[in-house]
């Protein structure tokens, strides 16, 4: 077994942990750790298939590695403006279930 | 030896995700997730990924770690109510089998990968030298696929866009977070003055290590940020006002500049985000140290969220 596989195998679980979650979490915080788990099992799959690649020199094929980059940075900013979106409707309605029951009556805006 | 240090390091990091999912505690859950974080950078390096690492380390590890902690805190009072709607046990199961078929979907195509492996690592070499750059994933980033990180400039401010919208109309404008009052003479305050000229120096010279060892704008961008946010949560300074000219045009001067960059390549080099040969690392430098201001400008507002208090005279 090589090192790509052992991180890719990691990476494929790190996915089935996130859509567990995904699928499981009530909290919106929750999901979205496990929305970010899910991605970052992604990555490590690139990650991976980057190592097998390597060549020419370097330790792995740069084009993947360059792709996980804008990812990681794209994916935080998703995720601030999502905990924004969280804290804001918090504020707004002192709760932030995603269940069906009937939402708490809004306060009036301060 | 090696081999065991992967399998052992891949296991914690699986346990981690998965402390995340079933900790009773939101913040148990948060801080477990920046340690994943730390570990997957590591795990980076032994993929042969030291940018890639560079990056996981300074944003998820710190910057997002921060983020998620400080939202956390502030939704611990419905914590207990969120515990108590615990999806059903036929829901779980449902989502254990998905996920188990997802996972093992994906396990089964990464040993099944094609041998030998399609890279793209040989054509980047050879085209390395009209870049000026040395290193090769900073030429990926800003030469071989610089749409991608255009456009990923601009997915920032625009990101920053979307925060500062959730604003409500009488605090548009105003500064975000609330003033914060440390201890003088406390630690982190000790900490806020001796970190940030190191801080600094780290940024610039992963900056320009960039272009030919591993580094580049992202990396010493998030430095900063948290150099900055350091700053401010110990009170030494304040948050900016975000309706300031300043600080608007130094949020898009990164864009801005790479954009320009771009469309002068269709005269200079006969293609959008070309490079003439003559020039190609000084466009390259220079669109870096704008990148790297813009990202570390929006990274830290990202963080600081929406505008909260207008000051008053």
């Amino acid at each position: 077994m090589t090192a790509a596989e052992i991180f890719g195998l990691c990476g494929a679980a790190l996915v089935g942990v996130g859509v567990y979650g995904l699928v499981i979490a009530p909290e919106p915080l929750r999901k979205l750790l496990a929305f970010n788990l899910l991605g970052g099992g992604i990555f490590l799959l690139f990650g991976a298939v980057a190592r097998r690649g390597a060549g020419a020199g370097l330790g792995g094929d740069p084009v993947p590695q360059a792709l996980v980059i804008t990812g990681l940075v794209v994916a935080v900013a998703a995720t601030a403006l999502a905990v924004a979106l969280l804290l804001r409707l918090f504020e707004a309605s002192g709760d932030v279930s995603l269940r069906n029951d009937p939402p708490p009556a809004p306060e009036p805006e301060s | 030896m090696s081999l065991l240090f992967d399998i052992v390091l891949s296991l914690i990091v699986v346990a981690l995700a998965v402390r995340v999912i079933v900790a009773e505690d939101g913040f148990a859950a948060v801080v477990s997730f920046a340690a994943y974080g730390l570990l997957v950078a590591l795990a980076w390096v032994r993929l042969y990924a030291a940018d890639v690492s560079l990056t996981e380390v300074a944003i998820s590890g710190g910057l997002a770690g921060m983020l998620l902690i400080g939202a956390a805190s502030r939704l611990r009072a419905i914590d207990a109510r969120a515990a108590a709607q615990r999806s059903g046990r036929g829901v779980r199961l449902f989502a254990a089998l998905l996920s188990c078929g997802v996972a093992g979907g994906l396990g089964l195509a990464v040993l099944a990968l094609p041998d030998p492996a399609p890279s793209l690592a040989e054509a980047a070499v050879a085209n390395l030298p009209p870049t000026g750059v040395g290193n090769p994933v900073t030429a990926v980033l800003m030469a071989f696929r610089a749409t991608d990180t255009l456009l990923e400039t601009v997915v920032v401010v625009l990101a920053l866009v979307g925060v500062w919208s959730l604003a409500p109309d009488r605090l548009w404008g105003g500064r975000p977070g609330a003033r914060e009052h440390a201890d003088p003479n406390g630690p982190l305050a000790f900490l806020a003055r001796v970190l940030p000229p190191i801080g600094v120096v780290v940024a610039v010279y992963l900056l320009w290590a960039g272009a030919s060892e591993p580094g580049g704008a992202f990396q010493g961008g998030a430095i900063l940020a948290a150099t900055w946010l350091l700053v401010i949560m110990a009170g030494l300074s304040d948050a900016p006002a975000t309706h300031g000219h300043g600080l608007r045009w130094l949020l898009v001067a990164g864009p801005l500049l790479f954009l320009a960059v771009g469309f002068a390549g269709i005269w200079l080099a006969d293609a959008f985000l070309a490079y003439p040969t003559d020039w190609a690392k000084a466009l390259i430098v220079a669109v870096e140290v704008a990148k790297l201001l813009s990202v570390a400008a929006a990274l830290g507002l990202l963080l600081l969220g929406p505008p909260r208090r207008i000051d008053t005279p």
